[in-house]
Order: structure tokens, then sequence, then C-alpha cells
């Protein structure tokens, strides 16, 4: 038996198949992922992603431990309440994990890890304290929950108190609010317009409860991987891990090498910069029926790929995925997945992401 | 709990058999559909085409996992469920129904003898779980 997120009773009642994920009991849907999926592209969703950790970070060193210690730099974070997307790199810039820093405070930021490697991340981050004046609080205590959709926030009317509903709505995207005992967050995983909400882990039933009476409908991670390929998002674990740098996972937008900023995993990045980055990664959408699966071959006049997240776009009835292929293999480029009995399946290489907003961007 | 109709004939595998005239139709079970998720995609065999028991005839895939069909025995493709390549999802809906997959002929009079009844694929769902 896997951790139980403070949700578990409300998963089984709604009759999900629960799985494993990062040892975590996870509802993989409650009847039908892609009618999940279709939920929170055209009206909203309710996820349960109490398996990831936040991580307080509090003190006077809060933001020169975390510009050291992470890829992209807290100091883009200009006001209380932006948050940053990036990774935890190891000495030879592979990513430990990908995660949000919200800025709560100068003296305050809350990280969100995944599930699987937080407790991997929590001990490389007090291990490199040093001298650091911070205190680095993993928060057990808080569930999270995310709902995503274009109704989102109309539906979060009268389940939010009015004080939480107004600081939501007046809420910019990336920015996180503390409103009375919830932290509210304009962020997902999706694609969508939506939120996230860290709270007491008992307060978190009864808040989950009255957005599906509102007509929120319970979302599991299957559909959230279909929602996050579309959305051009990567999954740690599959499309990047500590063999590869940000910058052949698609997202050196997310590390900041100005010159006078020294931070954890630098000198191997700049390293790699120089002798050339091979690979890249990028989208894949395959021509005729059928599903991409994470480990197929891809081949093309540009050379050889290996598909990294794989799946079935609801959104696009087509086969999806990401694929790492050789960097000067360009998007647009026609190529072949290798089948389950050898067959070659027309493809194109296309830039990410593949829906966002509830529209199409590949025809 | 996942249903078995009682009045068909059932492989190890998971796919269903139904007397029909002189011939058999062919799906996946209930509980084969509740186990797979979404489906997504299905490949069927071309009418005509010879099956071998035993060998893989058809894919079908959902949005979890791809899943070979095996022929429940030997014979021919006599008709297959067209209507599935726009409506996969009917093996969700309808598995033992709308859901079906082919229609085969020229099977050996013996040839159900050699499946499950209903009590016996109950047993095998109770072994895996």
């Amino acid at each position: 038996m896997g951790h139980r997120t403070p949700l578990y009773e409300q998963h089984i009642k709604a009759g999900a198949r629960m799985v494993d994920f990062g040892g975590w009991d996870m509802p993989l849907h409650y009847g039908s992922q892609i009618a999940e999926h279709h939920a929170v592209r055209t009206a909203a969703g309710i996820f349960d992603v109490s398996h990831m950790r936040a991580v307080d970070i509090r003190g006077p060193d809060a933001r020169p431990f975390l510009r050291y210690m992470l890829a992209n730099d807290v100091a883009k974070l200009a006001v209380p309440g932006k948050a940053l997307y990036g990774c935890l790199l190891n000495e030879q810039g592979g990513i430990l994990d990908d995660l949000l820093t919200y800025f709560v405070a100068p003296d305050w930021y809350r990280l969100v890890v995944n599930a699987g490697p937080a407790q991997q991340d929590i001990a490389w981050l007090r291990r490199h304290v040093a001298s650091w004046a911070v205190e680095i609080t993993p928060r057990p205590d808080l569930a999270m929950i995310a709902v995503q959709g274009p109704r989102a926030y109309t539906l979060a009317h009268g389940v939010l108190e009015p004080d939480t509903h107004a600081a939501l709505l007046q809420l910019k995207p990336f920015s996180a609010v503390l409103s009375g005992d919830l932290f509210v967050a304009r962020t997902g995983y999706t694609g969508e317009e939506g939120f996230e909400i860290l709270l007491a882990a008992e307060r978190a039933p009864a808040l989950w409860e009255a957005f599906v009476r509102h007509g929120v409908v319970p979302a599991g991670l299957g559909a959230r991987d279909t929602l996050r390929l579309e959305a051009g998002m990567n999954l740690y674990g599959r499309d990047m891990d500590a063999t590869v740098s940000p910058l052949e996972a698609g997202l050196a937008w997310t590390v900041s090498l100005t010159p006078e900023r020294d931070f954890l995993g630098r000198e191997a990045l700049l390293a790699l910069r120089e002798r050339g980055v091979a690979l890249r990664l990028t989208g894949l959408l395959l021509a005729g029926p059928g599903v991409l699966r994470a480990g197929q071959e891809v081949r093309g006049a540009w050379g050889e790929g290996v598909v990294t997240s794989g799946t079935f776009s609801p959104s696009l009835a087509h086969g999806i995925g990401f694929v790492r292929v050789p960097q000067a293999a360009p998007d647009g480029a026609l190529c072949e997945v290798v089948g389950r009995s050898g067959q070659g399946n027309p493809a194109r290489l296309v830039a990410p992401p593949f829906v966002r907003n509830g529209r199409a961007l590949i025809d | 709990m996942s249903k078995v109709p009682a009045e068909l004939r059932y492989t190890k595998s998971h796919e269903w058999v139904r007397a029909a005239g002189d011939g058999f139709v062919v799906g996946i079970t209930d509980h084969a559909q509740d186990l797979m998720g979404d489906m997504v995609f299905v490949e069927l065999p071309k009418t005509g085409t010879r099956l071998v028991a035993g060998k893989e005839c058809a894919v079908v895939e959902s949005v979890k996992a791809a899943s070979d069909i095996y022929a429940p025995f030997s014979g021919e493709v006599t008709e297959i469920n067209a209507a599935l390549a726009q409506a996969p999802e009917t093996l969700n809906s309808d598995p033992y129904g709308a859901g079906w997959l082919f229609k085969m002929g020229g099977v050996e009079g013996q040839a159900l003898e050699g499946l499950l009844d209903a009590a016996g694929y109950e047993a095998l769902l109770a072994q895996e779980t």
C-alpha cells in the first residue's frame, strides 16, 4: 500500500481506479479519463495533487540560497505573490526535479516539488544549506487541489469565501495569494485557465466536495497526463531526469545563465553549451490512427530519436508525444515511428504545445 | 464486478465468443475493457483472413496500453465491426453488444469445447485479482 492523500476517501467514494504514482495511491480516472480530459478543456475539472510536496524555505538568506540552488533565478520574482518555474540540478547539470517557486515574502519562499523525488530534493537542499541562514520545512500537513478549465473561476464562485474569490479574480498568471488559511495560485498543468490551492490537509475533503457539488468534475492522473502533454509540459521521470540537462529537455528558457550568478550545475551547463548541445526535446504527431508510447523509436532523414512521453490526444484525436532528437532535426520534418511489429508509421515533428486554452495549435 | 454473461464462451486471454447461426461472434470481455480504460483505436483483420487459433489477429489500444487480440480458434473472418473505427469507445460502453470485433466462419464443430464457460472464466478472474 502506498501513501494516501487526505482525499483518498473521496476518490474511493467516487469510484476511482487507484494506481501507484511515486509511492502514492492516486486516482487514475473515475470512469473515463477522456471524458475528464474534455471536462477540463470545455468546463472545469478538479485534481488531487496532494502527493506533490510543498517545502517552505524561510530565513534571511532564503533568496540567496535559492539563487544558488535553482537553475532559474528567483531574483526575477520582483514582488511577493509571483511564481517561477525551473529546475533543481546536480553538479553535472542533470535535472533532479522540476518545481514551482512561490515568492511569499522576502524571507519566505514556497517550493512545490514532485512526489517521487521529494525526499531526495529535501535531502539535497539540506545538504547545501551550509552557512546560509535558512530553515527548510517540508509541509506534509498541506493538501493541494488543482481546479482547471475555462469555467474554473465561475464555478469557484459560491465555493470559495467571497474575499478569497475576489482575490483569485485579481490574480495575474503565475501569481499566488494567501487568503485566510488558503494559499491560492493561478498556476496549473493543463494549458487551461485555473488555479491551485494549498490548504490544511483536514480541510481538503470539505473543499473538494464543495467544488464537486458546484459542478467541477473530478479528474485523475490519466487526464492530467493527456492534458499536460497537449499543453507541451514535461513530466519529471519521463521527459527528463538526472541524466539530461534542461538544455536537452526543452527547458533552456528556465535556465538563467547571467554572468553574475553562480548556481549548482552552472559550470556543467556552460561546458555543455560550449561543446554543443547534441539533443533536444520536441513534439511528435502521428499522421494515421494509433497511439504513441514512451520508448518508441523514431527515424527521419534527420537521424533517429526516442519517444519520451506518448499518448492519444483526446482534443486532436491523434497520437501525440514528445521525442528526443538530434539538435538539427527541424520541426515540421516528416519521420516514421517504429510500430509494434516493426512497421514504420508516418509522423511529423512539431513544436509543442499541441493545445492551449481549448484551441488546437497543430493542424 | 465485471459482467460475465452466462451464455458466452471465453478465452484465457479475455476474448468472448458467441455462437450465431453457423458462425461465431468475437469480442473482448467487460473485465478486459475495464482494465484497459478508454479505447481509442481498434485494428481489425480483413474479411476473408484465415485466423489460426491462439495467434494474434487484431489490436485494441486504449489511452493506457495496446493489447493484442488472439483468435479463439482457427477459421475465417466473415465480417468485421467497421463502426469501431469511428467509435472505439463502444468497446467500453457495450463490450458484449455493439462493441463486438469480428465474426468467424468455417470453424471446426468441436472448437467451442476448448474454451472456458462463464464459471470457468469467473474462476480465472478470481485468480487474477
